[in-house]
């Protein structure tokens, strides 16, 4: 086994987690985490797997690149509109559609 | 989560999904593709005007992607910014009156601009260029607004809004003008590619750093009377 190759596992592993983190954490501000987790394994695995044969691949490494800055300025947004749905609801997760849980609300 | 079997479900999905992909990764690694596409770039790399071969995919030989990234940036902006609930997008609220923080900033002030430009300039031959040269600014610039600099081109206005599509619009420009000119959309007139490219990273630069800055500052503000994010 390679290193590029162990980059391209590592990243299998924690797109698990962030995938995990996902779908069981409440906290938006987590989930925007783990979103983020999930984007930094895709861009470990495009690039690992990428130089496991040929070396470094400068095309993978460009799109890596794009998908960075992309990840970076959504993230932000996220976190924009994270804090624009706190100061409107006062709420830190997602309600349960129509029921709205009262048990949501910060106190 | 609600209750242990929903729990226990999700945690069986997940890992039965990563063992999937892992297979996928391992099966993909086993397999060569012989890819041409590192041999084709060496070739041509001569006719692209830098000498990165990185900068050289980004900004010529795959500039379409670099033109939507761009563009998703100044929307994440635009949206940023119209979420913000001050209006001048400066509240003397978040600055900090840091004497240590104040101090070193003369120093490292002039040296991140310094390294800023050193890295759109590197990005010709070496890692670096338009992106990690914004985003270097975009540093400088958090700094400055944590002390409480004065950043007047923040405020909405003519300044900011040029300041935002300035890269994307030359970058959107150019590509036209070879379309119209004949030539494929954003295939750059040979001869001149050098000098488009260094001209597209410079306002690239510019305009990333401010988007990033912008997206920085357009974070709402806490009222002192509502609770904490923390607190739940």
């Amino acid at each position: 086994m390679s290193t590029p190759l162990l980059y391209a596992l590592t990243g299998v592993v924690l797109w698990g987690i962030g995938l995990l983190g996902l779908v069981g954490l409440r906290h938006l501000l987590r989930k925007l985490l783990a979103l983020n987790l999930i984007g930094s394994a895709t861009f470990l695995i495009l690039v690992g797997l990428a130089q496991h044969h040929n070396g470094p691949d400068p095309v993978p490494q460009a799109l890596v690149l794009t998908g960075i800055v992309v990840s970076i300025a959504a993230t932000a947004l996220g976190v924009v509109l994270i804090r624009r749905y706190f100061h409107l609801t006062g709420c830190t997760e997602l309600g349960n559609g129509a029921e709205g849980s009262k048990e949501d609300r910060a106190p | 989560m609600r209750s242990p079997t929903a729990y226990v479900s999700v945690l069986l999905l997940v890992i039965m999904l990563t063992a999937l992909l892992g297979r996928a990764v391992w099966q993909l690694a086993a397999f060569d593709s012989g890819s041409e596409l590192p041999r084709l770039l060496q070739n041509n790399l001569a006719a692209s005007g830098v000498e990165h071969p990185v900068t050289a995919v980004l900004l010529n030989f795959r500039s379409y992607d670099t033109l939507l990234e761009i563009a998703v940036l100044v929307i994440a902006a635009m949206v940023g910014i119209s979420m913000a609930r001050t209006r001048s997008l400066e509240d003397p609220e978040l600055r900090t009156a840091d004497a240590l923080l104040r101090a070193l900033l003369r120093w490292f002030v002039p040296l991140m601009l310094l390294l800023a430009a050193y890295l759109l300039w590197a990005g010709a031959d070496r890692p670096g260029g338009a992106f990690q040269a914004g985003a270097m600014l975009a540093a400088t610039g958090v700094l400055m607004r944590l002390t409480g600099m004065p950043l007047d081109f923040l405020r909405p206005g003519l300044l900011l809004r040029i300041g935002l599509v300035l890269g994307f619009a030359l970058f959107l420009l150019v590509g036209l003008a070879s379309a119209i000119a004949g030539e494929a959309f954003l295939a750059y007139p040979p001869g001149l590619s050098k000098a488009l490219i260094l001209s597209i990273e410079t306002l690239l630069t510019l305009s990333i750093g401010m988007i990033l800055l912008a997206l920085f500052v357009s974070a709402p503000v806490n009222n002192a009377s509502e609770p904490e994010e923390g607190e739940q």
